[in-house]
């Protein structure tokens, strides 16, 4: 497919995708029975009568810096820099956000929007954790009821997620159908949320599902990128070449992509798990190795079979394990704005073991993933050019997987 | 006239009330679902929604989750469903079948492909669960020209807009489900539904049938009284789930059949 024809100077408003339907070219959408078209409507109406209300902004505003402690800083990663002998590589500290990755953002947005159509519970899905205990910390915090849908085989690789859930009083139901991992998670989740639609807020952990939530989500994440936007010119005087994110369903890579679509000499690279490789067929490639096809409420890139059933993907982090992928990741690769690379398992544990060592970071397997691509692209550039790297969360939660990894028990 | 429309409007002149078993085919097995469409017909079926495994079954409940994924440990394809049709054809040339089932399976086939061999092997109509009218225009019209009937889903809270654009697209007849939740769940409100009913068949001039909830004669019944047709699903697969290999048919019929005696117990109002 063509590149994307964009001027050099271009407004934000020459990119203003999804339309009005959802779609981003001919992904997205709102792929979903009867019985939730409603609960979508009446969310995407009140979402956009509040997006840009001042006391909406200004209180998601307030909630990020004093609770998330926003903006989070960008870090010259001098020594990885060294290491990978060329580019200078530059890390946006998600990790350092409350909860310990960029997930809260976005659930502080939609646990706003739910305070704000009166729903008294609300409920998600998750795969690592993460999302789930970014939900549960909000709800903690809100005073709202809280169920997590989380895959039993998940339940069990993440008991320390699991506990902190139930620390912060959210119930974790395990679901035992399927893979019985977080694609399974969301489609109990979706259930809960068309049986239970009346008091019921289902926030979403990534950019995909049904309208409005792919937009919704990058909005709320976006503020990563639009840090960014000033930080860098504060630090280098000037943009990055390019912005590397690893992307599973992706929503840390769109936070941080989006503010950059405009800027068409800023590079996007979003980086996908590779499992054991793509060649294997164990992976978490949707973009690199899938087709489009209609999952979870929308179009875009799925891994799926010939007869068009989803398959089961791998990946060393549970955040990327994923069949699918964000609508707009889809748009953004089929139109040549953003390139999408995939990174295995034994690059991203390598690229874990620098960064703990060599910059003192112990970042999230997930963030390893794109630490280890922009040390693979760094050495091929200058030392002038430079590359930011989403570090969208730390590797506490790793820690099981890591030692096991490398055959010790704890 | 599509045999769906002929079915119906029979049914509609003789003062009855159709009745639509769903089941998924390969479920427990492909080698058991022709018997057991045929069985269905015995017990009073008068159309077949054959239900087309996907692997994210995300609008249904566990009962029919569970056969999808029966079906699937068999590798049941969409193409294996469709022969299945075919198969069922050579000694019922008069039910209807409509194959139902989600997005992807029929776009990974391909949406001419699937039309032209739904349509060949003698299915007379397509139920997308996670095609709304909004995502479904194009489909609607290439499965329409193929000769098959497109019906869609209403839901309590439809709007009259959204009612109307069914009514634009949709043909044969309308599946109105309750809306508190996914299939197998909960129990309908007679009343509110009463209600509901002739405004949709006004507003888009199909039979409306309804669904997720009937469990047995008494509901089955209450909802004959205000439907045109009953659609039973989550009911059937668990009576399949439970029987042995060799007491499948056997069992389902006397299920069918019992519920079919008790719709037909209704007084039909004028």
């Amino acid at each position: 497919m063509g590149k994307l024809d964009l001027p050099a100077e271009v407004s934000a408003s020459a990119y203003n995708l999804p339309d009005t339907t959802g779609h981003f070219g001919p992904y997205g959408g709102t792929f979903v029975a009867e019985t939730l078209i409603a609960a979508l409507d009446e969310l995407r109406d009140t979402y956009e009568s509040l997006k840009d209300e001042p006391a909406f902004r200004a209180e998601f505003e307030y909630e990020l810096k004093h609770y998330v402690g926003r903006p989070s800083p960008i870090f010259h990663a001098r020594r990885l820099s060294e290491v990978a002998g060329g580019a200078q590589i530059y890390l946006k500290r998600e990790d350092l956000n409350h909860t310990g990755a960029h997930k809260i953002n976005n659930v502080i947005g939609q646990a706003m929007v739910a305070k704000h159509m009166g729903k008294p519970r609300v409920i998600a899905e998750t795969g690592a954790g993460q999302h789930g205990v970014a939900t549960a910390t909000i709800a903690a915090r809100l005073g709202m009821e809280c169920v997590v849908y989380m895959g039993s085989e998940d339940v069990k690789r993440q008991a320390a997620n699991v506990y902190r859930m139930k620390l912060l009083g959210a119930t974790v139901v395990p679901v035992e159908c399927g893979s019985k991992t977080l694609k399974d998670a969301l489609n109990e989740a979706m259930r809960d949320w068309v049986t239970n639609v009346a008091n019921t807020f289902y926030i979403i952990g990534t950019v995909a599902g049904p309208h409005p939530y792919p937009m919704m989500v990058r909005d709320f994440q976006s503020v990563i990128g639009e840090e960014c936007k000033w930080q860098m010119p504060e630090m280098i005087g000037r943009q990055p070449d390019a912005v590397i994110a690893c992307v599973g369903g992706g929503s840390n890579a769109m936070g941080i992509f989006y503010p950059y679509i405009p800027y068409p000499d800023v590079r996007l690279i979003g980086v996908e798990a590779a499992g054991h490789g793509i060649s294997s067929g164990m992976h978490s490639a949707s973009l690199c190795a899938g087709r489009p096809g209609v999952l979870h409420g929308n179009r875009t890139y799925l891994l799926q079979d010939e007869n068009g059933q989803i398959i089961e993907t791998h990946s060393v982090s549970a955040g990327l394990d994923y069949p699918g992928v964000g609508p707009e990741h889809a748009w953004l690769k089929d139109c040549g704005r953003a390139e999408y690379v995939a990174i295995d398992d034994e690059e991203a544990l390598a690229a874990f073991h620098k960064t703990c060592r060599m910059e003192g970071i112990i970042p999230a397997l997930e963030s390893s993933h794109a630490v280890a691509y922009a040390m693979k692209m760094a050495a091929g550039m200058s030392k002038d050019a430079v590359l930011l790297v989403n570090l969208s969360g730390r590797g506490d939660k790793d820690m099981h997987t890591v030692a096991e990894k490398s055959g010790i028990a704890f | 006239m599509s045999r769906i429309t002929q079915t119906l409007s029979a049914l509609d002149a003789a003062g009855r009330k159709a009745l639509i078993p769903f089941v998924t085919a390969g479920d427990p097995d492909l080698s058991v679902t022709v018997p057991l469409m045929h069985t269905l017909v015995e017990a009073g079926a008068d159309i077949i929604e054959l239900g087309v495994p996907f692997s994210d079954p995300m609008a249904d409940g566990p009962t029919i989750q569970r056969a999808s994924e029966r079906a699937l440990l068999k590798k049941v394809s969409l193409r294996q469903v469709i022969a299945a049709v075919a198969e069922f054809r050579t000694r019922n040339t008069t039910t209807p079948v409509v194959l139902m089932g989600y997005a992807n399976p029929i776009e990974a086939m391909g949406v001419d492909a699937f039309a032209d061999a739904a349509s060949a092997a003698g299915a007379d109509g397509v139920l997308v669960v996670d095609y709304p009218p909004e995502e479904s225009r194009e489909f609607a019209k290439v499965v329409r020209a193929a000769g098959l009937d497109v019906i869609f889903l209403l839901a309590p809270t439809s709007t009259d807009v959204r009612i109307r654009a069914v009514g634009e697209i949709g043909s044969g007849y309308i599946y109105y489900v309750s809306l508190k939740g996914v299939t197998g769940a909960g129990h309908i409100d007679i009343d509110a539904v009463s209600k509901r009913i002739p405004l949709i068949r006004d507003m888009v001039g199909l039979p409306v049938g309804v669904g997720f909830g009937v469990r047995d004669g008494a509901s089955a019944k209450a909802l004959a009284s205000v439907a045109d047709a009953v659609v039973i699903g989550s009911r059937i697969i668990e009576e399949i789930e439970n029987s042995p290999a060799d007491e499948i048919l056997p069992r389902v019929k006397t299920l069918l059949s019992g519920i079919r005696a008790a719709m037909d117990s209704v007084e039909v109002a004028a």
